[in-house]
């Protein structure tokens, strides 16, 4: 393959003249060997086009290719329309870099306030952001949106996915803002502890809905106790179920976040994702990263811009709430194109039949002795069964090119999408139950 | 630039009107809005807080830039005046008549200057 040659023998050697210096070798004199690339790194022969994508194959080839994915907790397998990745790998998307002189790139402005209105519609909130880089960093940042002088404990249900909790405690220890977690009772966030946390010093309260665990959370019960305490509610979703659910403006939510991989993204070793964070307009000068607004230009044209900059680093400084600056765009620009081509009807379509086959896959595998729900109560397409021997069941699937659900203690953490059809349900359902019957 | 007879100013451009000895109104100077441009946003602390001179207690936002604006005494926050939330751009049009919070209980003052002092001060900058 053609070489990458940053520059020309002839400038290399101008460039050692100036310097005074006979070879590249004393350029670098001072670099101890030890951490320099081995010389033959530097002077392979390199592979011809052909070798390049024969050895790319076989490394491909290396990937497992599972027919049935059982497994969400944070990734889920949805049919992707071909159209999607057609148009959002379109190279005027895939060349287009962060806009350094934002209006002159009217294009990548446009796409990010045509994402803004539509994760706006969808979870009913006043304003959007262009998106950060996944549901992790969301929460985190949303928790910070809401801590001040003198609120700085961020209350965080223990049914949130263990990585929000996880980013939300390393911002935590920059921003001096204290996570407590809010215990969990029976697959559910515990009211009655929460009532005993809602302290004057409690900024916000971080419930995921559907939680961890799947299952559903009694939000308005939840944000309405700590609405009475003073305390803003953050929802972290998942989108794909907002077309069935409440949004976060009916909830009472200050701030609803999540994660767009539902929407047109492949699991793809779980990345990249795009995070998205909506708020109330009282909220608006706290929201982190870039805003694209829409205005008109001097000859009266529709035109786009960057807005309410001064709450941004490079201009507040040190005073700034968030140091975040980018964003995931191309995910955000496919999950854009993802939910324009299927329009709330399709998205509705997937959720409903989400929740249809989750339930008809759990009511089968709990008729298999041994095998039962773990918690009572209302889930979206993702469950918790207590189950003999998961990593036997986890094996057993694999064998077959299923992903079996996640195996957690005693059990394991179930996920049905649109993508399962009856049989194969009805076949993972048998395969569970012959190992079941061998334990 | 305008100032107004009777008020007190600090360095950092802000104005006090004493009501009575420990009792007062808080704003920024009209020279100081003259500088800052067109405000769009102002932060203002809650009422019950307390407010130590020389200490940043609510920030500004013009078109550009965000700026803070300091206690110029040492107090309780006894009253804020809400109208900035929604009408910032008043600060603009009168910096003297939009006062950002009354002060009680105050206990200490910054350095201020009077009317005479803050122009010659002004004109040195």
């Amino acid at each position: 393959m053609s070489q990458y040659t940053p520059h020309t023998q002839t400038e290399t050697r101008d460039m050692l003249a100036a310097l005074g210096l006979a070879s590249a070798d004393e350029l670098f004199a001072d670099v101890p060997q030890s951490v320099r690339l081995p010389k033959e790194a530097l002077t392979h022969a390199g592979l011809t086009q052909m070798e390049t994508l024969q050895a790319i194959e076989s490394l491909a080839a290396q990937n497992k290719q599972y027919t049935l994915t059982l497994r969400g907790a944070g990734c889920y397998d949805h049919f992707i329309p071909p159209i999607v990745p057609q148009l959002a790998n379109k190279k005027e998307f895939l060349s287009a870099y962060t806009p350094y002189q934002a209006e002159l790139s009217q294009g990548i402005l446009q796409s990010i306030f045509e994402y803004q209105t539509l994760i706006c519609e969808l979870t009913g909130m006043d304003v959007s952001n262009a998106g950060v880089y996944d549901f992790a960093t969301a929460a985190a940042e949303s928790a910070v949106m809401c801590r001040d002088r003198k609120r700085t404990v961020a209350l965080v249900s223990a049914t949130a996915h263990p990585d929000a909790l996880a980013v939300m405690q390393t911002y935590g220890f920059g921003t001096g803002t204290e996570v407590r977690v809010v215990p969990c009772k029976n697959g559910h966030t515990d009211l009655d502890a929460l009532q005993t946390m809602l302290t004057d010093d409690a900024a916000s309260l971080y419930i995921q809905q559907p939680n961890y665990f799947g299952m559903l959370e009694d939000v308005p019960a939840l944000f309405g106790a700590a609405k009475a305490a003073g305390v803003k509610c953050i929802l972290g979703a998942n989108p794909m179920t907002l077309a069935l659910l409440p949004d976060g403006k009916t909830l009472g939510a200050d701030i609803v976040c999540g994660d767009m991989q539902p929407f047109g993204l492949p699991m793809a070793f779980g990345g990249p994702h795009a995070g998205f964070m909506t708020c109330t307009q009282a909220l608006m000068r706290r929201l982190p990263g870039r805003i694209v607004g829409q205005t008109a230009d001097a000859q009266g044209r529709r035109a786009f811009v960057l807005t309410l900059q001064a709450r941004e680093q490079h201009i507040r400084r040190e005073k700034a709430a968030s140091n975040i600056c980018t964003n995931h765009a191309h995910s955000t620009l496919t999950a854009s194109i993802y939910l324009t081509y299927m329009g709330l009807r399709g998205i509705t379509a997937v959720a409903e039949s989400c929740v249809s086959k989750a339930h008809y896959f759990a009511d089968a595998l709990c008729k298999t002795d041994g095998v039962s729900l773990r918690y009572r109560g209302e889930f979206f397409h993702e469950f918790v069964t207590d189950l003999p021997d998961p990593a036997a069941v986890e094996a057993a699937l694999d064998t077959q090119g299923i992903l079996s659900g996640l195996p957690v203690e005693g059990g394991m953490l179930w996920c049905v999408t649109e993508k399962a059809s009856k049989a194969q349900l009805d076949s993972a359902v048998k395969l569970v139950g012959e190992v079941c019957a061998h334990v | 630039m305008e100032t107004k007879s009777g008020l007190f100013y600090a360095k950092s451009h802000e104005w006090v009107q004493f009501l009575d000895d420990t009792t007062a109104l808080v704003g920024i100077s009209d020279h100081a809005q003259h500088e800052l441009g067109d405000l769009v946003f102002v932060n203002l602390p809650e009422a019950g807080d307390v407010l130590t001179a020389g200490e940043m207690f609510a920030d500004v936002e013009s078109v550009k830039a965000v700026s803070d604006v300091y206690a110029p005494v040492s107090g309780t926050v006894a009253e804020i005046n809400e109208t900035l939330l929604d009408e910032p751009e008043t600060i603009n049009q009168s910096a003297y008549d939009a006062w950002f919070v009354k002060v009680e209980n105050i206990t200490e003052r910054g350095e201020l200057m009077d009317e005479d002092e803050y122009i010659a001060y002004c004109e040195t900058l």
